[in-house]
């Protein structure tokens, strides 16, 4: 790398212990899509020079450009582990989480941009409206549906059963597949990815009784017909959920079911 | 095993009360099976069309002197025989209705404005029904002896 820049003690607040790690620090540019609704008609770039270790994620960037460069930058963060889903961002083009993107993965010597995700209202810099997209994963009806007597114990479930919809399980509802969708990106009311996998999760679990439902709702206009298997989805998904297997899963149960 | 339509549970009505969870969206009306018969129409249309076309290709073109024997006698000794009436009717109607839905698709797709995407599939119908009834018209009243 030709950025690499020594890093000497510079011995204020915690820079001391960077300095005592012995990391070596590298300047990264990171070029930020900056929105205000207040003050500006359109987003524009803006380029932030930081030191960053090559192991720290952009997250960390991000949080030390807000702590010493410009406190007005502002975006979601939360557990910053890579399981609340806050921090979905567009970097270097492609959806992922700012607190799983290491530095060193991405090429250093270019500005590395970030943007907020797309096909959602931008409100203030990388944060997004997250408004219809939850209300699509609301309309799937993500919660137990059963009939009966309530069980005096919990309701089992053989393990084979659990494996069945164990991968859309691990959803964290980021929006990141969603938003990488072309055919949300052109049709907001697109149910999009995270809202059938989220279905998926109930459709094959085998103690739910509302698959017929769902996928009655997943059968409308704008349900699982809509995908056209681009597979950006499966590409996004910072948690590995082989997505568009799911919406195929869901259109294989429907097409069996009615035909 | 998951619930069939039989046992489906009435989630509206009893029970712990949720709040309406699809109060917020503008409301699906579309409870059809469309969608899905247009999903499963491409997917048969498109491997009978593989045959269909590549066949009518390798006939045309290629087999027993290709391009250079065709003309008019030509058509009218296949259209004399039921075998390619059929085969040239299927394809026509395959053919046409596959593009059709696929343009149908792309329209959704693209077409921003709800006006726009009316008149482009108004456009689209019309040209798909008047390229179904020529077709067919000519397919069931070719006569060979029109020249004479």
């Amino acid at each position: 790398m030709t950025a690499v820049v020594e890093e000497t003690a510079p011995g204020k607040g915690h820079g001391a212990t960077a300095a005592e790690r012995d990391h070596t620090l590298i300047t990264i540019t990171l070029r930020i899509r900056r929105f205000n609704p207040e003050t500006d008609a359109e987003p524009y770039w803006q380029d932030f020079k930081v030191e960053a270790d090559p192991t720290e994620r952009i997250l960390t960037a991000m949080m030390k450009i807000k702590a010493e460069q410009d406190g007005s930058l502002t975006f979601r963060r939360s557990c910053a582990h890579g399981i609340c889903g806050s921090d979905a961002m567009r970097i270097n083009g492609r959806n992922r989480l700012a607190c799983k993107t290491l530095v060193k993965d991405l090429d250093m010597a270019k500005p590395i941009t970030v943007e907020a995700i797309k096909g959602l209202k931008l409100e203030k810099d990388l944060v997004v409206d997250m408004d219809p997209f939850m209300q699509a994963y609301k309309d799937v009806m993500p919660f137990l549906i059963t009939s009966g007597n309530e069980p005096t114990r919990e309701r089992l479930q053989s393990p084979e059963d659990r494996e069945r919809f164990d991968d859309t399980t691990k959803c964290i509802l980021c929006a990141a597949c969603t938003t990488s969708c072309p055919v949300f990106w052109s049709d907001g009311q697109y149910f999009g990815p995270a809202a059938i996998v989220n279905a998926h999760r109930f459709i094959f679990d085998s103690r739910d009784e509302g698959a017929e439902e769902r996928l009655e709702i997943l059968n409308e206009k704008e349900g699982v017909w809509r995908c056209r298997t681009t597979f950006n989805c499966t590409e996004a998904c910072p948690r590995g959920i082989e997505v568009t297997k799911a919406i195929q899963e869901v259109k294989r149960a429907l097409i069996f079911r009615r035909v | 095993m998951s619930a069939t339509i039989e046992n489906a549970p009435k989630i509206h009505g009893g029970g712990p009360s949720i709040e309406s969870p699809r109060s917020k969206r503008s409301p699906r009306s579309t409870k059809t099976n469309f969608e899905l018969y247009g999903w499963l129409f491409m997917r048969l249309s498109g491997i009978l069309l593989v045959v269909l076309v590549l066949g009518h290709l390798l006939i045309q073109l290629v087999l027993d002197g290709g391009v250079s024997r065709i003309g008019f006698a030509f058509v009218a000794g296949r259209w004399s025989s039921p075998f390619w009436q059929s085969w040239d009717l299927i394809m026509l109607w395959l053919a046409e209705l596959h593009g059709v839905n696929g343009l149908r698709t792309i329209i959704n797709d693209y077409a921003e404005r709800d006006q726009t995407r009316f008149w482009l599939k108004a456009l689209l119908y019309t040209s798909a029904l008047i390229v179904l009834f020529l077709g067919t018209l000519v397919i069931f009243t070719f006569d060979p002896n029109i020249g004479s």
